[in-house]
């Protein structure tokens, strides 16, 4: 854990997202803080809904204007919540990059692989087209594209769903940002490109030392790759720990839920996030209640009308330096007990 | 969709009556749509709209300006512009809707057959379409009139031909789309004959498209008759029609430009209605906007 | 025509993506072009009474009847008379004029440059102003910028040709006259003043065509704009720029092409009556005379060489589509 001890390389204080329309408001995060420490994998879990992949979006910027963004967001210890789309431009790809979930469609159909990736090398290195070129050879070679000199002249289309995952990557790694965020990268693969990419992610921390925030509903993903877990419900953090202890002892009941899933035996397949009974509330509906109370099997009067806050539970090993077990519930739990009712959610 | 809470399903209501208040709540498309009515009325009742006989000369008071007695002036033989605009917007309106007609009986079958049974009699009847959208639309219609003779019936044939290209096309890609839909796949399973799947499932499948379709193809054939007219390949001068009126304008452009304002601008109104309710109506019934 | 049915199947040669699409594009144009020539063919034949007559023009003593039967070879098999006619037409020998006494291909070739230079100024100004106004409408979406370039491109759908062309001589070459409304001077004798009778023209014909444009580049923007590459874009830190002018609007302008492919069908219809208006001695002018003088040598001559050019640039769009259009030059999933 002595990454952990580190100044954070991003960190996010009470972020809070909002989309307003011309009826009504909706609140998509409710603050959310979070620290990220250089060379980490922080893995962000929760049902699609919760707030995981807007809060990506907050932090690159990338919201549509419609949505209003509170609370600060810290990369390399300055200010860009609320930066100008100018300043964005000159941070993003840079100094934080991000790669998406669908890389079928996140690539430009009508222009070349290599030259895509020169593009951001081009920005901000400011190299001529023939160094841009040489350099995406060697980016493709690094993100483990076979035969890179021939593939950096193919079109999109030419490359399968994986390959097409691994040139995001080389572009997104480009110009070695310090953070990058990976939002669901191996859902719309197959099962057994899966691993490919989560390895090139591994060795990229490993060789670049870049932080990785990944956000992921795939609790093996986590197992395997992350040192850190946030889960997020209904845009709020629940529960917060290093990976081998919320694995171990999870304290939340929705944790255990989650968990419940990973923990059967025989589960098919994919290991999906549990559907848990009843429906993801609206952050509208209950601002002084715990969110989770309605399918909360534990859930009591107080849960129902107060918020539990998001406090740091029995101290551990890393609890000074950000990498301490947090929970958001009035009745944290002890043992690892499953769910009353849990089955596979077939997306 | 106020709050999250689950509620009792939401879509109650008919889709079709849900589109017809999305319509309805388009302003610009309402706005076409009562122009369009006000068209479709002056030329139902033209005789009693228009204030004088359309093709009575008063040569006295030849190329008089808009006045009292006259609201839309005289033309070079002093008949009444205001009459002759609303007798030629009858013209307009019965082209506009014959050569549409004329256009979907001849398009829809065939539309029909070449999406529905595919292979050889699709590749016959898109061979058809190619070869007849080879001819630009003026080259076909001026040589319709030049075999045919000019008149506003043959005018209207050969708009009418010149539309079904696209019909046949729009139809076709619909057919197309809804023979692999479940309603129509299961009444295929359920040995539903070919005429049935056609025209009871396929057909009303395909409205929309069609529809959205007409609305394209009224200010078109709108303008067709004009142009035609206008070039003396339609409706013969004495008669009215918006564009013979245009055609006659050309000579006094500079003593009495009312005589090519107003004709022009009854064709501008009537086109832009129909093509503001179009487009409101492909907003509702297309959101695909397949059919461009 | 079962025969040239079963041609247009795809070639299962081992050819380049690229390469067997274009044969197979170039052999479906070839087809097209033979039923339209049978049908401007069969056409001229389907008049009402003797095609003799229909030939002859004026000149109808029996003696000329029977030397223009003899010449056209009317008394011959009507499949022997295609294959004339067609031969002929290959060779740049489209007949007689009736009207003038010269060959129609003559006159042909006397009016396309007048008809090519309106065309090609007035797609010049479709496209740049099209395009223009398409991406200010998309990027500046909700604001009054949109709202006038759709207002502007729905009326320029609305108000016809020919009324459009009144209207400017009206108003630009009587009122206030800036350019001259009638009369071709050619470019090469006088550029100015060649410039003087055209701009009326080309607006004229191109008016349209720039909203039908406008309106496309404007509904492919949109989608490009709301894209996930166009993300991918942004989130590499590319400047507005570079994320608008390149990602979105290369792809933008597949769709564009296109529309413009489909639409130069209008443009060659629209020439027709600009012609008219503005007295210019171009294609449509000819037809037109053609059609009252019942000079049908020549409206066959001119409606197959219209129909054929129009194929022609439909190929070429085509070709023009799958160059911009890497899925399609290279074969592959789509």
């Amino acid at each position: 854990m002595s990454l952990a001890m580190s100044e954070p390389v991003l960190s996010v204080r009470d972020l809070s997202v909002s989309f307003c329309s011309d009826t009504r408001t909706v609140h998509a995060v409710d603050h959310l803080s979070y620290d990220v420490a250089p060379g980490e994998v922080l893995a962000v879990v929760g049902e699609s809904g919760c707030g995981k992949s807007v809060t990506a979006m907050a932090v690159m910027g990338l919201l549509p204007p419609t949505a209003r963004i509170g609370g600060s967001i810290r990369l390399g210890g300055r200010e860009i919540a609320g930066a100008s789309e100018k300043e964005l431009g000159r941070i993003r790809g840079k100094d934080i990059a991000m790669i998406f979930q669908e890389p079928m469609t996140s690539l430009n159909p009508v222009l070349t692989i290599g030259r895509q990736i020169g593009e951001v090398l081009r920005r901000h290195q400011g190299l001529s087209k023939k160094e841009a070129r040489a350099r995406a050879v060697e980016l493709l070679g690094l993100v483990g594209i076979p035969a890179p000199a021939q593939r950096v002249d193919e079109y999109p289309h030419q490359l399968s769903g994986g390959m097409r995952q691994r040139v995001m990557i080389a572009i997104a790694v480009a110009c070695d940002p310090s953070v990058l965020i990976a939002d669901e990268p191996t859902t719309a693969l197959d099962v057994t490109v899966q691993a490919g990419i989560l390895e090139v992610l591994q060795s990229l921390r490993e060789r670049l030392g870049t932080a990785i925030v990944l956000i992921t509903h795939d609790l093996g993903v986590v197992a395997d790759t992350a040192d850190r877990v946030l889960v997020m419900y209904a845009g709020r953090p629940v529960e917060q720990a290093p990976v081998d202890e919320l694995f171990a002892e999870p304290r939340h009941p929705y944790t255990h839920g989650l968990l419940g899933a990973v923990l059967r035996p025989g589960g098919e397949g994919k290991r999906r996030l549990p559907e848990i009974p009843g429906l993801v509330p609206s952050l509208d509906t209950q601002p002084e209640a715990c969110t989770f109370a309605p399918r909360c099997a534990h859930a009591d009067d107080r849960c129902a009308t107060s918020r539990p806050g998001f406090k740091t539970l029995a101290p551990n090993a890393g609890a000074a330096a950000g990498a301490a077990h947090r929970a958001a519930c009035w009745h944290p739990q002890h043992a690892p007990a499953l769910m009353p009712t849990t089955r596979e959610a077939g997306q | 969709m106020t709050t999250a809470l689950p509620t009792t399903p939401a879509r109650t209501r008919s889709a079709g009556s849900g589109k017809l208040r999305a319509l309805r709540k388009n302003r610009l498309a309402m706005t076409g749509g009562v122009i369009a009515a006000v068209f479709v009325l002056a030329a139902l009742f033209a005789p009693l709209v228009a204030p004088y006989d359309p093709a009575r000369p008063d040569f006295a008071d030849a190329l008089a300006a808009p006045g009292w007695s006259h609201w839309l002036g005289t033309d070079d033989l002093g008949r009444d512009q205001l009459s002759r605009v609303v007798y030629g917007a009858r013209a307009s309106m019965q082209v506009g809707v014959l050569a549409v007609a004329l256009a979907f009986v001849v398009g829809v079958p065939l539309g029909l057959l070449a999406g529905y049974y595919g292979k050889f009699t699709d590749s016959v009847v898109s061979r058809l379409t190619d070869t007849m959208l080879a001819f630009p639309f003026l080259v076909l219609a001026v040589g319709l009139a030049a075999v045919l003779g000019p008149s506003l019936t043959n005018a209207t044939i050969a708009i009418g031909i010149s539309q079904i290209p696209a019909v046949i096309r729009i139809t076709r890609a619909e057919t197309l789309r809804l023979r692999h839909v479940d309603y129509v796949a299961a009444a295929v399973a359920n040995g539903g004959g070919d005429a049935t799947v056609l025209f009871r499932h396929i057909l009303p499948g395909a409205t929309s498209a069609l529809t959205v379709q007409a609305t394209v193809g009224i200010p078109a054939a709108i303008i067709g008759e004009a142009l035609l007219s206008f070039l003396g390949l339609g409706v013969q001068p004495p008669e009215a029609s918006l564009g013979v009126m245009l055609s006659g304008a050309q000579s006094f452009l500079a003593p009495a430009p009312w005589m090519a304002v107003f004709p022009g601008l009854a064709v501008v109104a009537a086109t832009l209605a129909f093509n503001l309710l179009g487009d409101g109506l492909r907003d509702v019934l297309d959101p695909r906007g397949a059919t461009r | 025509m079962s025969l040239s049915l079963k041609t247009a199947r795809p070639v299962p040669v081992r050819l380049s993506p690229m390469t067997s699409y274009l044969l197979t594009r170039i052999r479906q144009s070839l087809i097209t072009l033979v039923l339209v020539s049978m049908v401007v063919f069969a056409g001229i034949r389907a008049l009402p009474g003797d095609p003799a007559l229909a030939l002859a023009g004026e000149e109808r003593s029996p003696a000329a009847l029977a030397a223009i039967r003899a010449d056209y070879g009317l008394d011959d098999n009507i499949a022997v008379q295609y294959g004339r006619f067609i031969g002929h037409a290959i060779t740049g020998d489209l007949g007689t004029s009736s009207r003038t006494g010269l060959p129609v291909a003559d006159a042909i070739t006397a009016a396309l440059p007048v008809t090519l230079e309106l065309a090609a100024l007035s797609l010049l100004l479709a496209v740049v102003v099209g395009i223009g106004a398409g991406i200010v409408a998309a990027v500046r979406r909700g604001r009054p910028e949109e709202w006038l370039a759709n207002a502007l491109a729905l009326l320029g759908l609305s108000v016809p040709t020919f009324w459009l062309g009144m209207v400017l001589v009206l108003g630009f070459a009587i009122a206030l006259p800036v350019f001259s409304a009638s009369g071709y001077v050619p470019f090469a004798a006088d550029p100015p003043d060649n410039l003087r009778r055209m701009v009326l023209p080309a607006v004229v014909l191109g008016s349209g065509l720039a909203a039908v444009v406008m309106r496309q580049t404007r509904a492919a923007m949109l989608d490009s704009l709301s894209a996930d590459y166009v993300r991918t874009a942004r989130a590499k830190g590319l400047s507005r720029r570079e994320v608008i002018g390149t990602h979105a609007l290369r792809n933008s302008l597949v769709t564009v092409v296109t529309v413009l492919g489909l639409q130069l069908g209008h443009l060659i219809s629209g020439a027709v009556v600009t012609e008219q208006i503005f007295v210019l001695p171009g294609f449509g002018k000819l037809t037109i005379d053609a059609v009252f003088t019942r000079d049908y040598a020549t409206l066959q001559g001119v409606v197959l060489c219209t129909s054929a050019a129009y194929i022609l640039i439909n190929l070429l769009v085509d070709v023009a589509y799958s160059l911009i259009d890497p899925r399609i030059r290279l074969g592959g999933a789509r």
